[in-house]
């Protein structure tokens, strides 16, 4: 089987997901209440909109990962030959680390870790 | 003896004898879909009803045991209680993207399973990344936890996503390293060349210190990533009612439920095959007589009953440790976790090119 089956699969998770949502909307008793459509949030009345601004807090962790990932995806081809390369891979792969983990003592020192 | 290769093979043979190839493709491509379909339904049947057993032998108590034996039909009927349950879409909800996100989150789930070795050759679709289009899937999960999370207009759904994608963005980091050391010992990214490098002994005896380091850290990671006790915190159920799901009812969020419950059992799929060899059996070097008798039990006993000890040892985890503060998590992770599984991996390395295993 080729990329074909990805295809069928995400077909089958859509007609699982949509047939199972299809199917409750046969058995379901509709009542409709004026608080039913309000956010839940422990039964106090909301206040105002969750969609302002806020401390996120760990956006830097995001840009880190950002950073870290892209390392990740390097790595994956040089995991593959590292066996067959022998000892020039093992030493470019401790001087790459070398530089990340710079970077990361870096952002580390910067306070980019610490929880605000 | 009957096994699952046989099947598909006498199957294979049996379609190609009778039919154009064309159709062949598409009778294959629908028992594919029916079969990946009833694998869902049962996994959540089955992994529901473990849980619940699991904390209720830890807590010393019964847990469910009324309806059908032993209570085994607990989830079935919960099931049918979801499907009767109202849909509720809130009022000030965005509410194309509210619809949207379980469809993510389950197509993420359901194209995970390609990969997946679940006995000897009988796989989906075996391709030769297997391991890099397992971890790239599975973070596309996290877009659909934000997206719910968001959409559902609250805050504290807004919250446990924030806090989920935090998480889940921050452990991949370690669950990917320590996936690596393994990849750098058996050179492959494919995933039945990962569990045939494995015939002689799986990787967690075969590959010294780093290997278990790099087990235990992939433990610690996944329970993370699956968003499970002891890092709950995107749905800690004391401070954020149920986090992104909050606002989710009837089948929409069973099929969060479902989402969830799979990706435990895929995570935990590939930490068996990754580590303790798959389908693989129980070898001891060259007691001739043991492995015979390790090798009479089917293939597919051996993989499930793998992913299901995992899966078990994560439920344990969950009943063993109270939950972690967000700053503690991230400092898991960043300040632990991270530089131990780049060191563990440079150790691997140097094991692997001096063919220091066994």
């Amino acid at each position: 089987m080729g990329s074909f089956t990805l295809i069928a699969l995400a077909i089958a998770a859509i007609a699982f997901s949509a047939g199972g949502i299809l199917i409750a909307q046969i058995f379901v008793k509709k009542t409709t209440n004026i608080q039913k459509g309000e956010a839940y949030e422990c039964g106090i009345p909301s206040e105002g909109t969750p969609y302002n601004q806020f401390n996120v807090g760990y956006y830097l962790f995001a840009l880190i990962f950002l950073v870290f990932d892209v390392e990740l995806v390097f790595m994956y081809p040089w995991a593959v030959v590292v066996k067959q390369t022998g000892l020039p891979a093992l030493i470019e792969i401790i001087i790459f680390f070398f530089i990340l983990f710079m970077g990361f003592l870096y952002a580390h020192k910067k306070g980019a870790l610490k929880w605000m | 003896m009957i096994s699952f290769e046989h099947i598909t093979k006498w199957l294979q043979a049996w379609l190609n004898a009778h039919m154009s190839p064309i159709l062949v493709l598409a009778v294959e491509t629908v028992l594919i879909v029916i079969l990946a379909i009833a694998l869902f339904a049962v996994l959540g049947l089955v992994l529901v009803i473990m849980e619940r057993r699991v904390a209720a032998f830890m807590q010393i108590r019964m847990g469910p045991n009324r309806v059908g034996p032993w209570g085994l039909l607990q989830s079935t009927a919960d099931t049918v209680k979801l499907i009767m349950k109202e849909s509720i879409v809130p009022t000030h909800a965005d509410k194309f993207l509210f619809n949207l996100a379980p469809f993510i989150v389950m197509i993420a789930a359901m194209l995970i399973l390609a990969p997946v070795n679940f006995a000897q050759r009988f796989h989906i679709w075996d391709l030769n990344i297997g391991i890099l289009f397992i971890t790239s899937i599975s973070s596309i999960s996290v877009i659909g936890i934000l997206m719910g999370g968001w959409a559902s207009s609250n805050k504290y759904s807004l919250l446990g996503a924030m806090r989920s994608g935090a998480q889940i963005v921050s452990y991949e980091l370690s669950a990917g390293l320590s996936i690596l050391t393994i990849i750098v010992l058996c050179g492959s990214l494919k995933v039945s060349d990962i569990i045939a490098s494995q015939e002689t002994g799986w990787w967690i005896f075969k590959g010294h210190i780093p290997a278990i380091v790099a087990f235990v850290i992939y433990l610690i990671a996944v329970t993370a990533e699956t968003n499970r006790a002891p890092f709950d915190l995107a749905e800690a159920e004391s401070e954020l009612t149920a986090g992104f799901h909050s606002e989710y009812s009837g089948m929409r969020f069973a099929l969060f439920f479902l989402a969830e419950y799979i990706n435990i059992f895929i995570v935990c799929a590939v930490g068996a095959t990754l580590f303790l060899g798959g389908w693989m059996p129980f070898h001891i070097g060259h007691l001739q007589g043991f492995n015979h008798v390790m090798d009479y039990i089917p293939s597919s006993i051996w993989f499930f009953g793998k992913t299901f000890f995992l899966i078990f040892v994560i439920m344990w985890f969950r009943w063993t440790f109270p939950r972690l503060r967000i700053d503690q998590l991230l400092n898991l992770e960043w300040k632990y976790l991270l530089p131990i599984s780049m060191v563990n991996l440079l150790v691997m390395t140097v094991v692997a090119i001096y063919h220091l295993h066994f």
